[in-house]
C-alpha cells in the first residue's frame, strides 16, 4: 500500500538528477545576474583616465585612483601581518603540539573570531588603532584591522593544508636525520604551500571587498596616501559613500565593476599558478 | 672473531599502558644481516623504531632497559638523536619517496647538513643509486619526479637515500611487502651485496625472505624474543616449539 507512490528507480534517479541541476543553475544563475548587472552598469565608465585619476568634487567627478591605491595598501599590509602570524599559529598547532585542552581552545578562539561580524572588528580596530595607540584613520589602522579580520581563515586553511601533508613524509624525514623545523621547512611547507595560498587569496579577496572594518579604522580621504597614516579610502568603502550619500551612481557602479573584475583576475591567476606549482612538483 | 654492533638488554617498551616489546635480550653482529621474522604485532616494527628513536615521536611511548650501539646508550642524556637516526638508516615497508626529484631524494639527507657541493653531491647520487642497483634505470631522469617511478624502483631509491646517508647500520621494515618477484629479487640481491659495507637488520613477514638471505634470524611473538640463531638452525632445528609452529604456518 505504502508502495503506491514509490518510483520506478531509473525515474527516480531522472527526477534527482534534474532536481540537482535545478537547485544548481539557480546558484550559478545568482552569480551571473550580480555580475551582469555591475558590469553592465559599470563596464561603460571604464576607461583609462578612471584609473588613473583622482576623485574630483567628492566623487562626481574624476577617477578612482587613489581608491585603488589604498586597498593595494591595506590588503598588502593585512596579509603582510596575518600571513606569518596565522601559519605560524597553523604550524605551531599542527607539528610542535599534541592535541590537547590548549590547542582546543586556540582553535576554538581562532573560529570564533571567525564568526564575529566586520563592523566589530571596525569598532575594536577604532577603539585600540585609532585611538588608544593614536595610529588616527590611517592605512596602519585599517590594515591592521584587516588582518586581525582574516587571521582565522589563514589559520584554518594552512592547519587543513599541513594537516594534509601525509604523515610518511614526516616520518621519512625524520628517519633521514632532520630537526622538527628543518621537517617543517623542507618537507612540510613545501607541500603544504597550494592550500595556504587559497587560504591567503581568499584573505586577499575579503580585505578588497570588505568595507565595515576599513570605514571606521582607515578613514575616508579622498586624496592619494602617501605613508602609512595618511587616512584614505579603499575601493569598497568610495563604493559605500557614492552609494548611499547618492553623490553619483554611474561612478559607483564603476567602482564596483573594478573591484568585482580585480577580485577576478587574482582569483585566476593565483589557481593558474599554483596549477603551474604543483604540475612542477608532482 | 664477529664483533658485535649493537647491544640490546632487556629491553621493554610500552605505548601508554600496553607493553609492546618485553624484555627483550640480543646482539647485533657487525657485517651480518640479521633477520627479524614473526607475525604482525609482534613487536617487529616497534623494535626498529626503538633502535632509531623514532617512537620518541609517538606520544605515550616509553622505554625500559638499555640498548646500546657501538657501545653508547642510545637512550642517555647526551645522545644526539639526529646524529643517531643518520647511523641508523630506515626503510619502510610502502616506499615513501619525497614529492621532489630523484636527485633531491637521495641528497635530502646530506643538503640536511648543509653540504650544497655540487660535484660531491653528483658523485653521491651516482655512488648510492649504483648501490642500491637503480642507477642504470633513471641515470637519464635523475631530475624528474621521484613519484614517477614504479613500486619497486620507488623501494630501491629509498635504500639509496639511506645509503647516501652513509649510515653503518640499515634497517629494514618489510621492505618488499609490496613489491612483485622480480623487484623482491633485486632488493635481496642489493643487500646480499650491501652485507660487506654495512650492518643489515631485515624485518620481514616473509619467512622465506628471511631464510634467503638472513645470516641469522630472530622470531619475535606478542613482544617477545622468541628465539635468534644461526639461520639455518632456526628453520630446520628451532629450539622452541613456537617457533617450528609458525615456520609451518599454524598461525601467524
Amino acid at each position: 500500500m505504502g508502495n503506491r507512490w514509490k518510483l520506478q528507480p531509473r525515474t527516480e534517479q531522472k527526477l534527482v538528477q534534474f532536481l540537482m541541476y535545478v537547485l544548481t543553475s539557480v546558484a550559478v544563475l545568482v552569480l551571473v545576474f550580480i555580475l551582469a548587472v555591475i558590469l553592465k552598469n559599470g563596464l561603460p565608465q571604464l576607461s583609462l583616465e578612471f584609473l588613473t585619476r583622482n576623485p574630483a568634487d567628492m566623487g562626481r567627478e574624476g577617477g578612482i585612483l587613489s581608491t585603488i591605491v589604498a586597498t593595494i595598501f591595506l590588503t598588502f599590509i593585512a596579509l603582510l601581518v596575518a600571513t606569518p602570524l596565522g601559519v605560524g599559529t597553523a604550524i605551531y598547532l599542527t607539528e610542535y603540539t599534541v592535541e590537547s585542552r590548549i590547542t582546543r581552545i586556540i582553535r576554538f578562539g581562532a573560529e570564533c573570531l571567525a564568526g564575529i561580524p566586520s563592523i566589530i572588528f571596525g569598532l575594536f580596530g577604532f577603539i585600540l588603532f585609532v585611538n588608544k595607540l593614536k595610529f588616527g584613520w590611517s592605512i596602519l589602522s585599517g590594515g591592521l584591522t584587516l588582518a586581525f579580520m582574516v587571521l582565522p581563515t589563514i589559520i584554518r586553511t594552512s592547519e587543513e593544508a599541513i594537516k594534509a601533508v601525509p604523515p610518511a613524509y614526516r616520518l621519512v624525514s625524520f628517519s633521514l636525520g632532520s630537526t622538527r623545523w628543518q621537517t617543517v621547512t623542507r618537507v612540510v611547507l613545501p607541500s603544504a604551500i597550494p592550500g595556504i595560498v587559497t587560504g591567503v587569496i581568499l584573505s586577499i579577496g575579503r580585505s578588497i571587498g570588505e568595507t565595515a572594518a576599513v570605514i571606521f579604522t582607515a578613514g575616508s580621504a579622498l586624496r592619494l596616501p602617501t605613508s602609512l597614516f595618511s587616512s584614505s579610502r579603499t575601493m569598497s568603502v568610495h563604493f559605500y559613500i557614492l552609494a548611499k550619500e547618492g553623490v553619483s551612481l554611474p561612478k559607483a557602479y564603476g567602482t564596483a565593476a573594478v573591484l568585482v573584475i580585480s577580485i577576478l583576475i587574482i582569483n585566476i591567476a593565483t589557481y593558474y599558478m599554483m596549477e603551474r606549482y604543483i604540475k612542477r612538483k608532482s | 672473531m664477529k664483533q658485535r654492533g649493537i647491544l640490546v638488554r632487556d629491553f621493554s617498551h610500552y605505548y601508554g599502558q600496553t607493553r609492546s616489546l618485553n624484555k627483550i635480550n640480543l646482539d647485533v653482529y657487525r657485517n651480518e644481516i640479521l633477520g627479524i621474522i614473526g607475525p604482525a604485532r609482534s613487536g617487529k616494527s616497534t623494535f626498529l623504531a626503538c633502535l632509531n628513536r623514532l617512537n620518541d615521536l609517538i606520544p605515550g611511548s616509553r622505554v625500559e632497559g638499555k640498548i646500546l650501539v657501538d657501545d653508547r646508550d642510545i637512550y642517555g642524556p647526551e645522545v644526539d638523536v639526529v646524529a643517531l637516526r643518520r647511523k641508523l638508516g630506515m626503510v619502510f615497508a610502502t616506499p615513501v619517496p619525497l614529492p621532489l626529484t630523484i636527485y633531491e631524494n637521495i641528497v635530502f639527507g646530506v643538503r640536511l647538513l648543509g653540504n650544497n657541493n655540487r660535484r660531491e653531491l653528483d658523485l653521491l647520487v651516482e655512488d648510492s643509486l649504483q648501490k642500491a642497483g637503480l642507477w642504470n634505470e633513471v641515470k637519464d631522469r635523475l631530475h624528474s619526479s621521484a613519484l614517477k617511478l614504479s613500486g619497486g624502483q620507488q623501494q630501491r631509491l629509498c635504500i639509496a637515500r639511506v645509503l647516501a646517508l652513509k649510515p653503518q647500520y640499515i634497517m629494514l621494515d618489510e621492505p618488499t611487502s609490496g613489491l612483485d618477484p622480480i623487484s623482491t629479487m633485486k632488493i635481496e640481491d642489493s643487500l646480499r651485496s650491501l652485507k660487506k659495507d654495512f650492518t643489515i637488520i631485515l624485518v620481514t613477514n616473509n619467512t622465506k625472505q628471511a631464510a634467503r638471505v638472513a645470516d641469522r634470524t630472530a622470531f619475535f611473538l606478542m613482544g617477545e624474543l622468541v628465539e635468534i640463531d644461526e639461520t639455518p638452525v632456526v628453520f630446520t632445528r628451532p629450539s622452541d616449539r613456537r617457533t617450528e609452529a609458525y615456520l609451518e604456518g599454524k598461525f601467524g
